[in-house]
């Protein structure tokens, strides 16, 4: 049994399908049906992660699985699970998990459950989806249902302000989308295949012979993953879609959408250009010093920002692109730190928007001038933020110091002797603006008047929320104490790194 | 000139009188009728093509093409003079409103 | 023989036959009418499609009557994939309109003025029409093909008029007045062509190969008079009141099926007589397809009614029927095959979406008995299903993946690409976007909150299902193309 399934090759069918059974199946459920939306949730939820869990296993052991279906003459549908791409899903899938538990504890009693947690796990979809693409054709087709599977969450409230950021959200994504498709298409035409192969499809003399061209070509696809990804002319839309709940927050800033972006940069470097063809285009210079500019951009914009969410989400501008800055940078050590980035800052970055929604659950906090002495009132809830946010800004041995030392030691490897600054510079600018934040909840007296929604037992909010708060929050201890292990994203990326790369 | 092409001219001008008439005419029944004198500066021009093969001999799918072609004009008047009794009947006059009119939107 | 014969001439007669028994009346007549030319339809697709795949291009003389005198009929996969995409719509709509005009409507509002008349008289104008969209289809000869279009024509004008309103009159008998002149526009072409060579078979024009004076002024009548019956830019103006008025199921048939026949014709004449005629031609057309793109999609933003917006978003897709010229023959160069298959795909796939998203608009109009999009708010809860067609149905139309429109698309560009001609490469991004925009627009409201106003007349289920069927569809076309490509490339340009 349990051999077979190491060798199934439809075995990433199966993982998007785990979710998109549930999307469809809720979709047609009355809003009345709690229990049997919640146990087509969870069931859907937990086979995602053993199935995952499956493949983990199988590529460690040197299995890749592929599966295909003819879509039009010469182009597939094309899922694969190798390294890279289980990165990715791994990522999601375990967050997915957690989030899920969330969301049925923060949207209890709300209205359009049915169809928030119907879109819910059709966006879940798009995303293992794309991470297994296996060609940019694939991509482009989940890249672009995520777009639209995420649209009904960003407007779930239905106010005024949850339908303007969901119109800023859908100008920037589907223009992004479009540009995308020309983008891909010519690729095709260009290239002859969209298929992604480690070390790159372009043809490196091709590419020499008129770098204008290819120039133009690598722009327009990076533009179009470079919205999603939240790179700094056109991150616009990731602040203002905070009006979204906070579930969604953590889907759109961790789990899903700016990972779907940020991967597709790293696909596109990877796996299309190829890192070396990029370098030589002078490509991923641009790209490193668009990620390096959006790093202090993001961080100097999030300083003084006095609204907890449109904080978290400057810094997600900021930390999303020490991904694609890792991977602009030809050395092993800054693809490892870039790469194994993308889990880290997502479990950071879910636990500290998780505590932000328990906070607005709870207590009504929304703003860093009201949060004087949560921590009395919440502690667990408090020591998971302070956690998520060191681990941000870099304190040894959590996950971000990780991520920037391999990064700091890559570049310098590079001889991109900038970078550093740009981490130290960022570092500082991490502690600016969470330290206040953590010393307000700790030492400030209370100020405001909270509305409280009251205890759940002995606990200081609703187990669900609490659930997921701890167990990213331990995520993230374990995550960076255990990065030595061959085991843990640190350790994953490096077999990526191996197999890919050199 | 030879009566084949005068037959030829002068469809192409009943024709192309029937067109102006339908272009210019509001009243409902003269486009009926314009329509019909487009009809039958076609059946002309039909008429008028020089035989395949022997010349001596007329040819017989122009003129089955042109009474395929009456009937189905008759049957068009029909139905267009109906409809026309019906827009007179609904809105009170022989013409069709200006487009502005019909742009309204509530 | 694999019986091709038999049913290419059962496709004429048995819709034809259906709307003689339909027009006896009565709930079982009109059920027996519809069926027949249902059943008909979809076998006889399916059955062409077996013998084209297998002995490709068919050609059958109707009574043993060959050209130049008899009636000559001439199939190949372009025409089997029209047959099959009527068949397919067809029998949504038939499905669909035996709730629609059940005893639901409300005879006296203003809003909804669909009485008896359209109950009677609907199917048997729908059939008589399928009939002649299958004529059209299957036609080898240009004669027969005026003959069948006007059919289509005089049943089309008439479906338009079975709201009992002013201003259906009005827009039916405008759009009777250019279909008729499009018509003789399109008959003195015939005539032009038939005085310069002596034949009518299709086949025979095009290995005369046309060209000079008189057959290019043909060509020039009959490409003016069908581009009015198409509602190419700027001879729309009687699209949108028309497609907007008719009953539901008839806006589906007119503005999926109907301006698909002459498009058909058009494209006949251009790629298979005149090869694709002159550069200058084709770009030309390519120009006003664009132009009704961009102005279709702007007035549809600025419409307030629901149906008058699916109505001029008609206009805007049949602009890229025509974008698919200037593609399908760059400049010097030979057929372009990706242009060709994506733009009949967009034909296909645009008649699947548009015919779901008028079934389930009309499936919410008839629900809160008002056509303004204001109007459906909260209609996403009262009728999820028809929300979930008409979401689906305008993402096809937006070539959101997956979706037949995607894959169209993709098809598009790729051609725009290959052929190095950017201009048109942007202006189908920016045309979908602005599709996006007003599919948007309407979905936003069936979104929002508000419980509906009192008065929520319930519908029959069927109506849901024959729109969420069709919706279903045209994504299923995005998901699987490789067997149609096939069947739309057999006797296909470059094919």
């Amino acid at each position: 049994m349990t051999s077979a399934l190491l060798g199934w090759e439809a075995l990433p069918l199966a993982v998007v399908l785990t979710s998109f059974v549930p999307g469809v199946g809720i979709m047609f459920l009355r809003e009345e049906q709690r229990a049997l939306r919640t146990t087509f949730n969870l069931t859907g939820a937990v086979a995602k992660v053993i199935l995952v869990g499956f493949m983990l296993r199988g590529v460690a052991l040197g299995f890749t699985y592929e599966w295909h279906f003819e879509v039009l003459p010469g182009l597939e549908l094309s899922l694969v699970g190798d390294a890279l791409a289980l990165l990715f899903v791994s990522l999601s899938a375990g967050l997915w998990l957690v989030t899920t538990l969330y969301a049925i504890g923060y949207l209890e009693g709300s209205p359009n459950r049915t169809r928030f947690f119907s879109f819910f796990s059709l966006c879940v979809t798009a995303t293992t989806g794309l991470a297994m693409a296996g060609d940019l054709f694939t991509f482009v087709l989940f890249y672009e249902a995520l777009t639209w599977t995420t649209y009904p969450l960003v407007v779930h409230r239905g106010s005024e302000a949850a339908i303007a950021a969901g119109r800023r959200y859908l100008i920037y994504t589907l223009t992004a989308g479009a540009v995308l498709v020309v983008g891909a298409v010519w690729f095709h035409v260009e290239v002859g295949t969209v298929s992604f192969t480690a070390g790159g499809v372009v043809d490196a003399a091709a590419a020499d012979a008129d770098p204008g061209r290819y120039l133009l070509l690598f722009g327009l696809l990076l533009a179009g993953m470079g919205v999603k990804a939240a790179l700094f002319p056109v991150h616009g839309w990731l602040p203002v879609a905070m009006a979204a709940p906070a579930p969604v927050s953590a889907l759109l800033h961790a789990v899903a959408v700016v990972k779907a972006g940020a991967f597709g940069v790293v696909r596109l470097l990877h796996s299309l250009f190829g890192i070396e063809v990029a370098g030589t285009l002078g490509a991923s210079g641009v790209v490193a010093a668009l990620a390096g500019f959006t790093i202090v951009y993001g961080s100097v914009r999030a300083l003084g920002q006095d609204d907890l969410k449109r904080l978290l989400a400057f810094s997600t501008v900021s930390q999303l692109s020490y991904i694609a800055l890792g991977v602009a940078i030809l050395t092993p050590m800054a693809q490892a730190g870039g790469l194994v980035h993308l889990v880290h800052q997502g479990i950071m970055k879910i636990t500290l928007f998780f505590c932000a929604g328990v906070l607005a659950e709870t207590l009504e906090v929304k703003k860093v001038s009201e949060m004087g002495g949560v921590a009395r009132r919440m502690p667990i809830t408090m020591l998971a933020f302070s956690v998520a946010a060191l681990g941000m800004i870099g304190l040894p041995p959590l996950p971000g110091f990780l991520s920037k030392l391999y990064l700091g030691i890559g570049a310098l490897e590079a001889g991109a002797g900038w970078v550093v600054p740009v981490l130290l510079a960022s570092s500082l600018l991490n502690a600016a603006y969470f330290l206040p934040v953590i010393r307000t909840a700790y030492l400030d007296d209370r100020t405001t008047s909270w509305v409280d929604q009251g205890r759940d037992g002995w606990l200081e909010a609703d187990w669900r929320l609490i659930l997921p708060v701890v167990s990213t929050a331990v995520f993230v201890l374990l995550v960076g104490l255990l990065g030595g292990l061959s085991w843990s994203p640190l350790g994953w990326v490096q077999l990526i790194v191996a197999r890919e790369v050199l | 000139m030879t009566a084949l092409g005068l037959y030829t001219f002068a469809g192409a001008g009943l024709f192309a009188l029937g067109f102006w008439a339908v272009a210019v005419r509001a009243h409902l029944v003269w486009k009926v009728f314009a329509i019909n004198i487009m009809g039958s500066g076609v059946f002309l021009i039909l008429l008028s093509t020089p035989a395949r093969g022997d010349p001596a001999q007329a040819d017989p799918v122009p003129q089955a093409m042109v009474l395929t072609g009456i009937v189905v004009a008759v049957a068009a008047t029909a139905v267009a003079l109906g409809m026309a009794l019906r827009v007179v009947a609904r809105t009170g006059r022989p013409f069709l409103p200006e487009e502005g009119d019909l742009e309204t939107r509530e | 023989m694999t019986g091709g014969d038999i049913w290419s001439v059962l496709l004429v007669l048995a819709p034809t036959l259906g709307a003689l028994v339909a027009l006896q009346g009565g709930g079982w007549a009109i059920r027996i009418g519809l069926a027949l030319g249902a059943a008909v339809s979809a076998l006889g697709s399916v059955a062409l499609w077996v013998s084209v795949a297998q002995e490709g291009v068919l050609r059958y003389a109707l009574g043993g009557w060959g050209a130049p005198l008899g009636i000559e009929l001439r199939i190949d996969g372009f025409s089997v994939a029209m047959l099959a995409m009527t068949a397919l719509v067809g029998g949504a709509v038939s499905l669909y309109s035996t709730g629609y005009f059940r005893d639901l409507l409300p005879q006296s509002s203003d809003e909804v003025p669909h009485g008896e008349r359209g109950a009677r008289y609907f199917a048997p104008l729908w059939l008589l029409l399928w009939g002649a969209l299958n004529g059209v289809y299957l036609s080898g000869d240009l004669f027969n093909l005026y003959v069948t279009l006007e059919v289509m024509g005089l049943a089309a004008a008439a479906v338009v008029t079975l709201a009992v309103t002013s201003e259906a009159t009005v827009a039916g008998m405008r759009y009777l007045m250019v279909s008729l002149v499009g018509s003789m526009l399109f008959l003195l072409g015939v005539a032009l062509l038939y005085a310069n060579y002596g034949v009518l078979a299709l086949e025979s024009l095009q290995a005369a190969g046309p060209s000079g004076g008189l057959p290019v002024l043909a060509l020039a009548l009959m490409t003016v008079g069908l581009a009015a019956k198409t509602a190419l830019f700027p001879l729309h103006g009687w699209l949108p009141s028309a497609h907007a008025v008719a009953p539901a199921p008839g806006s589906a048939i007119l503005s999926a099926l109907v301006v698909k026949g002459s498009f058909y014709i058009v494209v006949r004449l251009w790629v298979d007589l005149y090869g694709g005629g002159s550069r200058g031609g084709v770009v030309f057309l390519g120009v006003m397809g664009g132009a009704a793109v961009l102005w279709g999609s702007l007035m549809c933003l600025r419409q307030v009614s629901l149906k008058r917006l699916i109505a001029y978003s008609t206009v805007a897709q049949l602009g890229y029927l025509f974008v698919m010229f200037p593609l399908l023959f760059p400049a010097g160069g030979v057929a372009n095959t990706d242009a060709w298959a994506g733009g009949i795909y967009h034909a296909l796939s645009h008649a699947v979406a548009k015919s779901a998203m008028f079934l389930a608009a009309g499936s919410m109009t008839v629900a809160v008995a008002k056509d303004a999009i204001p109007a459906i708010s909260g209609t996403a809860h009262r009728l999820p299903m028809s929300f979930l067609a008409f979401g689906l149905g305008g993402l096809g139309l937006a070539g959101i993946p997956p979706s037949g429109g995607f894959i169209a698309k993709w098809l598009l560009l790729r051609s725009a690409v290959e052929t190095g001609q950017w201009l048109w490469a942007v202006l189908l991004a920016v045309g979908g976007l602005l599709t996006v925009a007003y599919v948007l627009m309407v979905l936003r409201y069936a979104l929002e909150r508000t419980e509906p106003s009192e008065g929520f007349q319930p519908v029959p289920r069927r109506m849901e299902w024959a729109a969420l069927g069709l919706a279903l569809i045209s994504v299923l076309l995005g998901t699987r193309a490789v067997e149609v490509i096939a069947l739309i490339q057999l006797g296909g340009p470059g094919g």
